[in-house]
């Protein structure tokens, strides 16, 4: 497995308290990564720092093996990923221009930008909520489009933190799966922040465990499940209590 | 009230026999107001978009001063314009003092600090998180900034109508560095008060309809823009 980014002796520090401390961290190509941890334990920080979006304190962080320089990431990289952030923040306008706009910033030609949009509209089944602005949406309708909005770019690294915690669980099951689909089909490699194991347990196939800013344990998902070590046994123990895995 | 009717008549009056004189000086209301504001636009929407966005050594010094100028007397800053205009003073060469720019001057200095102040507490409420997600969708500096810009058109354009509604009402700095000389630096503000004075409150009073229409038109157009095609 080549690494598409790689983390090499990375800390996130802020206000002098050190968030990340990661000595080495991969994401490989055509996976599909999931991250677990409690509240505060620095998930949301590391989709960050993997997605160029916020500094690293020290350490490289490397993009097909190559050092890329810290606070003065390539354009063209940066417009490789796209993430979906942990609250959908919508800017005012309609959910049309939402959803559009990482293609109008790519200065997409809008005939292509107005079919992709329609598409994607329809698959997250919010084609009637097309021209209605996007700060008016429920919680559930909101998160649908902040997916769209970063699927929509086809990015080469999908990051996505808990997209599906604010959806009813039928929408849910039925997007988890349409995803699924849609990212196994377009082999895009995703990184994955969630709190539910289902989700987990469903969509990744492998797990990474952070706790306290550290990442405890890394493997294949039902593995990691399976066999948690001393660090993650408290934390993955309990939910293994409700939910029984079967798989 | 007869006065009130009086004043009306003689605005239409006025307005109707083309009396050229007004007219002028409408217009040259009218063109050193829109110039002011211009450019105070022009300066204060990126200084108030910079103090806004950035954090930099003697940032909240400067805003204070901005802050304390948007309460700055117009006569105070008249007498500023006038001594920096004055023959012997810095810029007295270019015998500037008792003209058009002279006023434009004046009220760039009353108005900019409200132009400035209002843009950057509208740019400051933008969360961190909100430029991240911008960042995030693949958008440059330049982008970003025009994104923002069409997020915040509303308070924009509130900023821009405060600062004009300074800028035409202003009467005590014109006067001041305009002198007030017909067909040259006379505006509709220092008319009205030299008519007062005259005792013509007639003449002020249509002169003072004419003012209000002119503000209402430039305010209705500027909100038009500001509300215009909300979505819901
Ligand atoms: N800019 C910042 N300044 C100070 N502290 C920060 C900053 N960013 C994050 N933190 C802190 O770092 C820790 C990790 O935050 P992060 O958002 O990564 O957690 P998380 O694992 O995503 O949590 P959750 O499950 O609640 O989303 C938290 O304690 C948070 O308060
Ligand atoms: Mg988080």
């Amino acid at each position: 497995m080549n690494p598409l980014v790689e983390l090499n002796n990375i800390t996130y520090k802020a206000q002098n308290k050190t968030i990340l401390d990661i000595p080495e961290f991969q994401i490989c190509a055509g996976e599909f990564l999931g991250i677990m941890g409690p509240n505060g334990a620095g998930k949301s920080t590391l989709l960050k720092v993997l997605a160029f979006l916020e500094n690293q304190s020290s350490g490289a962080i490397l993009y097909r093996g190559e050092v890329i320089p810290k606070g003065n990431v390539p354009l063209e990289l940066r417009r490789k990923f796209s993430i979906a952030l942990q609250q959908s923040l919508l800017l005012d306008g309609t959910v049309f221009h939402n959803i559009a706009i990482g293609l109008t910033l790519r200065k997409m030609p809008k005939t292509v930008i107005k079919e992709k949009v329609a598409h994607w509209l329809e698959l997250f089944g919010i084609s009637h909520l097309a021209k209605k602005n996007a700060l008016y949406l429920s919680g559930g309708e909101a998160q649908r489009v902040n997916l769209a909005r970063a699927m929509i770019i086809e990015p080469e690294i999908l990051f996505l933190d808990e997209p599906f915690s604010a959806l009813d669980f039928p929408t849910k099951i039925k997007l988890m799966e349409d995803f699924k689909g849609i990212i196994e089909t377009a082999r895009t490699t995703a990184v994955f922040v969630s709190h539910d194991l289902m989700e987990i347990n469903y969509l990744t196939n492998r797990l990474a465990i952070i706790v306290n800013g550290e990442v405890k344990q890394s493997g294949p998902t039902p593995r990691v499940l399976e066999h948690p070590n001393s660090s993650t046994a408290s934390f993955l123990n309990e939910w293994k209590k409700f939910y029984p895995l079967a798989r | 009230m007869e006065l009130l009717i009086d004043g009306i008549k003689k605005a239409f009056d006025m307005i109707l026999s083309g009396d050229r004189e007004v007219f002028a000086i409408t217009w040259l209301t009218l063109k050193v107001c829109l110039i002011s504001i211009l450019i105070s636009t022009l300066i204060g929407l990126p200084l108030g978009i910079l103090l806004g966005l950035t954090r930099f050594k003697g940032r909240r010094i400067l805003l204070l001063f901005i802050n304390i100028g948007m309460g700055l007397p117009p006569v105070v800053a008249g007498l500023w314009i006038t001594m920096l205009l004055w023959r012997s003073g810095p810029l007295g060469d270019l015998t500037l003092l008792y003209s058009p720019t002279a006023i434009v001057m004046a009220q760039i200095l009353v108005s900019l600090p409200i132009v400035t102040s209002l843009t950057c507490t509208a740019f400051q409420q933008i969360s961190e998180k909100m430029l991240l997600q911008i960042k995030a969708l693949g958008a440059t500096r330049m982008q970003t900034l025009i994104i923002l810009i069409k997020q915040l058109k509303i308070a924009i354009l509130a900023a821009i109508m405060a600062g004009f509604g300074r800028v035409i009402a202003e009467v005590g700095a014109a006067m001041m560095v305009g002198g007030n000389i017909l067909g040259d630096t006379r505006i509709l503000t220092t008319t009205i008060v030299m008519e007062v004075s005259k005792g013509n409150f007639d003449i002020a009073l249509a002169l003072s309809f004419i003012l209000l229409s002119v503000a209402l038109l430039i305010t209705a157009a500027l909100t038009f823009l500001q509300q215009r095609k909300r979505i819901s």
